[in-house]
């Protein structure tokens, strides 16, 4: 594998993941709990969506074929996304998918830290541009965690299942490859593992707020390293891609 | 042979689509132009990643530069240096809290100021007032209400 194969498909995880969380919150525009959650879900859906652009542009670039962002978004499949397994899995209830978005949130945040350091400029222009928003998304999904957890019966309980669901996602978003090796040695990439205690202090520390308790089971799904994922992507592709590629020549 | 200068005071005259009383200079989105012979490249910035107001700001240069007669645009979108309410003048500030938006306070090392602090209603000027969500009406904004005379208003957040 070359360099350049390895950014690209470096490219591709964090372009993914941002495009495919982003494409989950907004399926709760106009369904949001009340008004401001609504908007907050959505603005937050925006931010991920720009984001996603952003990398997805210099994804295209840096394999020189010709691909533009959109093309890379609407013209794949399932089998070419590298998006984490967590980022897919569906909204459920509202605290499900505030808990996946805190998961999500506090990783981006340890990562995109990191990655501001990186020796390629425009990654590194990229997360110092990132950085500030998801600093906003990690405050607002903590602090609802919390509510949450720490709130009625019936709502920590709802947490509490979501938690129970969603742990075993967790695991592979720390999971590093060839892909890793060669950018780390290039000062490229960040070193997965040297985020994993800074993740799990954070997250730890929210969840004991919330009175929520890890599973103890510690089985973790893995997959989407090599681009094998759950089966809820195949639908979100299916609604999302629908248009461009019913209607290849549409313009806005 | 076109001039640099000129160009950017035109351009300085673009209207920020979602909050027209300031313009893209007075936000900081206008960062640059670099004029290349007959070709002219407009460097801009976006304010948050997903702001969907830049490709209106994209197609509002293209225009202006028409009308200007420059037909060879290239509009650039750079990432770094990361956009900054810092960059807004005290005169746009002036003029966001006229139109009803609350500008966002001092420099973005103050975190206070992205938290609880007591934020000034633009209508009343009471600090009376509480934050009502972190997330506004558009993405570089939170919203407010005032406990004095009760309206709603946007916080420009600090970032």
């Amino acid at each position: 594998m070359t360099k350049n194969e390895a950014l690209f498909n470096y490219l591709l995880r964090l372009g993914d993941t941002s495009l495919i969380l982003a494409q989950r919150n907004a399926e709760w525009c106009g369904h949001g709990p009340f008004l401001e959650e609504d908007l907050a879900l959505t603005n937050i859906s925006l931010d991920l969506l720009g984001q996603a652009n952003s990398i997805l542009l210099y994804a295209g670039a840096v394999e020189g074929k010709g691909r533009s962002e959109d093309d890379l978004a609407f013209h794949r499949t399932e089998r070419e996304f590298y998006n984490t397994l967590l980022s897919e899995q569906s909204n459920g209830d509202y605290a499900k998918t505030i808990l996946r978005q805190f998961l999500c949130d506090a990783f981006d945040y340890c990562f995109y830290s990191e990655l501001v350091k990186s020796k390629d400029e425009t990654l590194s222009a990229i997360a110092a541009k990132s950085i500030k928003e998801i600093t906003y998304h990690l405050r607002h999904t903590s602090s609802w965690v919390e509510r949450l957890g720490d709130g009625t019966e019936e709502s920590h309980s709802r947490m509490q299942n979501a938690l129970d669901e969603l742990w075993r996602f967790t695991g592979e978003m720390f999971e590093m490859n060839e892909v890793d090796s060669i950018l780390i040695k290039e000062g490229i990439a960040v070193d997965l593992k040297s985020i994993q205690p800074k993740w799990e202090s954070k997250v730890k520390e929210v969840l004991e707020r919330a009175t929520l308790k890890i599973p103890a089971n510690a089985f973790m799904q893995r997959g989407s390293r090599d681009a094998k994922h759950t089966e809820h992507l195949g639908f979100i592709l299916a609604e999302m891609q629908s248009l461009p590629r019913s209607l290849p020549d549409a313009k806005w | 042979m076109v001039n640099k200068e000129k160009i950017l005071a035109f351009l300085s005259e673009i209207p920020d689509p979602e909050i027209p009383v300031i313009n893209i200079k007075d936000l900081g989105v206008l960062r640059d132009v670099v004029v290349n012979g007959n070709e002219v490249e407009v460097i801009i910035t976006p304010t948050y990643s997903g702001c969907p107001a830049m490709k209106q700001i994209e197609d509002d240069i293209v225009s202006a530069m028409k009308k200007n007669g420059i037909e060879n645009t290239k509009v650039k979108m750079a990432y770094h240096p990361a956009w900054t309410t810092d960059w807004l003048s005290d005169e746009a500030k002036e003029k966001l809290r006229k139109y009803g938006i609350a500008p966002p306070e001092k420099s973005t090392s103050d975190k206070g100021a992205l938290a609880g602090k007591k934020k000034t209603c633009p209508h009343c000027s009471s600090e009376n007032t509480e934050m009502v969500s972190q997330f506004g009406s558009t993405a570089c904004k939170a919203l407010y209400k005032c406990l004095d005379c009760k309206e709603p208003f946007d916080y420009f957040k600090c970032h």
